[in-house]
């Protein structure tokens, strides 16, 4: 990670692509494309060392829109790619983008799987409570009684807690921010990426199209009452009584970061491998 | 009866009696001793303590198949073996050995007109301080087929090495009574001596030829989600991939195996997952996304009885369609299969060194016969390819991962090199990975990704074809061995026949098979499936240029040399 | 909101060209993003009034520089762009944006920045010590005033939309 030797080494428009990007006007998302290349800068990272993994819906258009390596996958299956990608090259930044539909519904698994692995990695959800790619399905975060063309009425099924769902498979770090308060959000990313193991952040991202009424978001959240801890009991707590709304740093673990012993290079002797066979 | 130069061995035993020990211990002692063979085994759907046979087959030269009949047949006991059906067929000339103890021979014995000797088995195991019957058993299929105690004794010897003396000696005296109790019975099969002249051989399973050859193809990243029949493939690799820096990662499910593996090949790193069909029905959306964005990986098959959850422990020739067809769109890909249990090492580098090459996927359709099977071969030649990439250097302003190139084979950049990001996209783009929806760049990247696997010269490895004659045999995978012994009886009766197995499934050699087929008058197609999937895909892509007759069948039973044998006699 | 004792500390002059600049880029960079969006979403007249407004803010931005002289504006201002927790004072509000939205509705949202950012000026002026940052404080307040007034005037020529404006008669688009 080169360091910053002068203020301007490192600008948010360094890690900006130059395709334009499809999202609404109004869309959360510009803000986080925002968060992410301030977090960028902030961290003086060298734009070829980072790998924006995402799968399929709004948010995981966000790769192309940086301009660092990136890996626009198949639906729920991100943080997959990013596994495979940071076992092997512990060298790179990998940080990997999904939404509310793409991670907690078909991603499900692999979330679980993704927190309880702890890789190096970071995991921004940007939850709009929506499925807007496919014009407006109910997602699991989705308030019951919410109605849509899909599901008359409201789905009538409770939204889960992707935090507590996190800390309880083992997260190393859980955040959430609001796409409205992009320095906030690129601050909580940025000391996301330099936590070590799997850390989470829930980014609250408004769909304009589909979502109107989360217009109101910005008034309703708020910084969380309380300084972070790294006490799973009281998270926990915490997590399980807060309205969806606080924002911050929630919790941060210590634990180990997995990695397993790094390929070698080059040509290797097989003999070791291939005497086991001879008769 | 002379020497014979090959030999068939069935131990049938149940519940813990050890039947497969006793088995793969008579193959250990014969090719310690010089002599090439092939083992497998039959169970019964019990985790523990079911019903199993182990299958051997001895013999002077590399056997790739199991035979028509066995000439021995050792029972440690009966129970359930009726549940083995056709497998173990017995014939006038076998020898039974049968515990009277051990239940009813079933029909397959007691109708076939097979000689039965009756030894007490499980009593002399009693007998002896802490006896098992498998090593009477292995005593009295040591002597009958002419071994010493020590050749028998050596590799339970290696076995037991952990498990004290008394274990040991246990045995030996296990051995040694049932080298007694087979001392005065006749029987005539020998084994002709072995080759001299072939050294340095090996003994594996085609699973464990699967793992090492993907590791000299370069692979250092394996995923695992496990499966029967190929979970051993990934057991190997784990601590050998660690012996060589390299790493493999136990998947959640066959969704995270496969993305895993595209995860790590994009960052620059070969890597290969191990399946079967159910878990290759999960993959498929993936080897989508690796055929678009062109990420090399390769994905082994160790096809089982089909469809659904099928028949886990059996071979067949039933996921060409999925492999080959399954993708949705037009994604042309590779598609492989082996044809033996050596050639599953050649295969699975020459797998890796293509989807290296051609940036695109290798299915390689190995079965749980090859898989499973443990064989005596010639020691495998170091083969000169490792997975040839091609990556992105020294990348200026202009590059474009995408471009559009002769040989269709656009420049990889990896991350970490300055000035090639690009994100690589399931989504159809531009040369240089953009999104579009437009004809003209759809048409571009879909002629570069037909192109770049057409225009590749794959060289002879493509199929193996052998012989000469107006009846061509076309089969492939497992069933090659059975083909080719079936080919080499219709020769010694005088009737030539030709043997063309391809390698390479997909893309498609029509060129190449027209030549393989020229002057031929029949043309026999033989494969493992109930559909004749493999005669339908000829159909597809191949002019079959004389009259087709197909035998099919599909699992569990092995498609035997004899039963090909008579199908070509029946049409000559 | 933002909340004022969040916004950066002003010490001396230097300080206060440097945030101001730092808003006047922070408003340039805001235009032409939405004047993209704008672009990429069909609306020409707004594409056409966001590059306006875009320039106007560089001319802006050029004045703050002409006025700190030999003082590398440019290279301290980015040390000041952070405004609490929300943006910048005079950066439009992304969220506001509508692919339909008419010159109405950007200079509404232009009109709140300039005042947004004439209350920040203003708290300088009432809340400083330093005699320079005063003045300097003043002046800039008085800028801010008279950009509030272009864009009141502005607004003249163009009426509120109807309550129908953001009606589209054509269906959204699934495009995965």
């Amino acid at each position: 990670m080169s360091s910053v030797s002068t203020r301007l080494a490192c600008k948010p428009a360094d890690y900006k692509s130059d395709l334009k990007p499809i999202w609404c006007p109004g869309c959360g998302d510009y803000h986080v494309l925002m968060s992410f290349t301030r977090a960028f800068a902030q961290l003086g990272l060298a734009p070829e060392k980072i790998a924006v993994i995402s799968g399929i819906g709004c948010s995981s258009r966000i790769p192309a829109y940086t301009n660092c390596y990136g890996f626009h996958g198949v639906h729920g299956r991100s943080l997959a790619l990013a596994a495979g990608l940071k076992v092997t090259r512990p060298d790179l930044t990998v940080v990997v983008a999904s939404g509310d539909g793409d991670g907690y519904s078909i991603g499900g698994n692999h979330f679980l799987h993704a927190c309880r692995r702890n890789i190096d990695i970071t995991y921004v959800v940007m939850d709009n409570r929506i499925y807007g790619m496919t014009k407006g399905q109910p997602s699991p975060t989705t308030e019951p009684e919410f109605d849509t063309a899909l599901t008359p009425g409201g789905t009538g099924v409770a939204p889960f807690h992707p935090l507590v769902v996190a800390l309880a498979s083992g997260a190393n770090f859980i955040a959430r921010c609001f796409s409205g308060e992009p320095n906030e959000t690129a601050d909580v990313l940025a000391e996301a990426i330099k936590h070590p193991g799997f850390s989470f952040i829930e980014i609250l991202s408004p769909c304009v199209t589909f979502r109107p009424d989360e217009k109101e978001w910005k008034d309703q959240v708020r910084p969380a009452p309380v300084a972070a801890t790294n006490d799973q009991g009281k998270a926990a707590r915490r997590l399980m009584t807060d309205d969806g709304f606080n924002l911050g740093v929630l919790y941060r673990g210590n634990r180990a970061p997995f990695q397993p012993a790094v390929v070698g290079a080059g040509d290797t002797d097989l003999s070791e491998l291939e005497k086991d066979f001879e008769l | 009866m002379g020497a014979s130069p090959s030999i068939s061995i069935a131990i049938v035993g149940s519940g813990g009696a050890g039947a497969l020990t006793t088995g793969n211990s008579l193959l250990e002692a014969a090719s310690a001793a010089g002599w090439h063979g092939l083992f497998t085994r039959t169970l019964g759907p019990q985790i523990r303590g079911g019903e199993a046979a182990g299958l051997l087959r001895l013999a002077v030269h590399p056997v790739d198949c199991l035979p028509d009949q066995f000439d021995l047949i050792v029972g440690i006991d009966w129970l359930n073996a009726h549940r083995f059906g056709g497998e173990i067929k017995a014939g006038p000339q076998t020898l039974v050995i049968s515990d009277p103890r051990g239940g009813e021979p079933p029909p397959m014995v007691t109708q076939s007109g097979a000689r039965v000797v009756e030894i007490p088995i499980k009593e002399m195991a009693k007998s002896i301080k802490d006896g098992r019957p498998n090593m009477i058993a292995l005593g009295i299929a040591g002597r009958l087929l002419g071994f010493s105690i020590e050749q028998v004794f050596v590799p339970i010897a290696k076995r037991l090495a952990d498990k004290g003396p008394q274990a040991v000696d246990a045995s030996r005296a296990g051995i040694k009574a049932g080298f007694d109790a087979a001392a005065d019975i006749d029987f005539d099969a020998q084994l002709a001596p072995p080759n001299p002249s072939d050294t340095r051989r090996w003994l594996l399973s085609g699973n464990e030829a699967t793992a090492l050859g993907a590791i000299r193809g370069g692979v250092r990243f394996a995923a695992a989600y496990p499966i029967t029949p190929a979970t051993e493939i990934l057991e190997w690799l784990s601590p050998s991939l660690a012996k060589i820096g390299g790493i493999l990662l136990q998947a959640e499910d066959e969704l995270a195996a496969i993305n895993m593996v595209i995860g790590s090949s994009y960052g620059g790193t070969p890597a290969l997952t191990a399946t079967s069909g159910p878990g290759l029905s999960l993959m498929i959306e993936a080897l989508g996304l690796a055929t678009a964005a062109e990420i090399p990986v390769v994905v082994v098959d160790v096809m089982r009885g089909g469809p659904s959850t099928g028949i886990p422990t059996k071979s067949e020739q039933t996921d060409l369609n999925i492999a080959i067809y399954g993708l949705h769109g037009d994604a042309p890909h590779l598609v492989l299969a082996p044809q033996s249990v050596g050639d599953c090492l050649f295969t699975t580098q020459w797998a890796t060194y293509l989807a290296e090459s051609l940036q695109a996927p290798a299915i390689v359709l190995s079965d749980q016969f090859m898989g499973q099977s443990r064989a005596a071969i010639k020691g495998p030649a170091d083969v000169a390819f490792i997975g040839a990439r091609t990556v992105a250097t020294n990348i200026a302003a202009t590059y474009k991962r995408y471009a559009l190139a002769s040989n269709g084979v656009s420049p990889m950049a990896i991350p970490g090199a300055p000035g090639g990001q690009y994100t690589a996209d399931g989504l159809t783009h531009s040369e240089t990975g953009t999104p579009t929806s437009g004809a003209t760049d759809h048409l571009a990247q879909l002629d570069k990704r037909r192109d770049k696997l057409d225009r590749f010269n794959f060289g002879d490895h493509w199929a193996s074809i052998e012989g000469t004659g107006d009846l061509a045999l076309i089969t492939w995978g497992s069933l090659t061995g059975a083909a080719r012994e079936a080919a080499g009886r219709a020769a010694a009766d005088g009737f030539d026949v030709r043997v063309i197995a391809p390698r390479l499934l997909a893309p498609v050699q029509p060129e190449r098979l027209a030549a393989a087929l020229e002057g031929v008058k029949r043309i026999l197609v033989v494969e493992q499936t109930h559909s004749r999937q493999f005669h339908r895909y000829l159909r597809a892509h191949y002019d079959l240029p004389a009259p087709v007759r197909v035998f099919n069948r599909p699992g569990p039973l092995p498609i035997t040399a004899g039963e090909i044998h008579h199908a070509i006699t029946d049409w000559r | 909101m933002s909340k004022t004792s969040d916004n950066p500390k002003i010490s001396s002059l230097n300080d206060l060209l440097a945030v101001a600049y730092q808003i006047e880029i922070d408003a340039v960079e805001r235009y032409n993003v939405l004047a993209d969006q704008m672009e990429t979403h069909n609306n020409p007249e707004l594409v056409k009034i966001f590059r306006d407004l875009a320039r106007a803010e560089g001319i802006h931005g050029e004045e703050i520089r002409r006025l700190a002289g030999d003082f590398d504006v440019e290279n301290e201002a980015h040390q000041f762009a952070r405004f609490g927790r929300t943006d910048s004072p005079e950066e439009a509000e992304l969220g506001s944006a509508h692919y339909l939205m008419t010159p109405w509705h950007a200079l509404q949202l232009s009109l709140a920045g300039e005042k947004r950012a004439l209350a920040y000026f203003t708290f300088i002026v009432e809340t400083t010590k330093d005699p320079k940052v005063k003045a300097m404080a003043a002046e800039l307040v008085e800028e801010e005033a008279e950009h509030v007034n272009l864009v009141n005037r502005l607004l003249r020529r163009y009426p509120p939309p109807r309550d129908s404006w953001a009606e589209d008669l054509d269906p959204p688009v699934s495009q995965e």
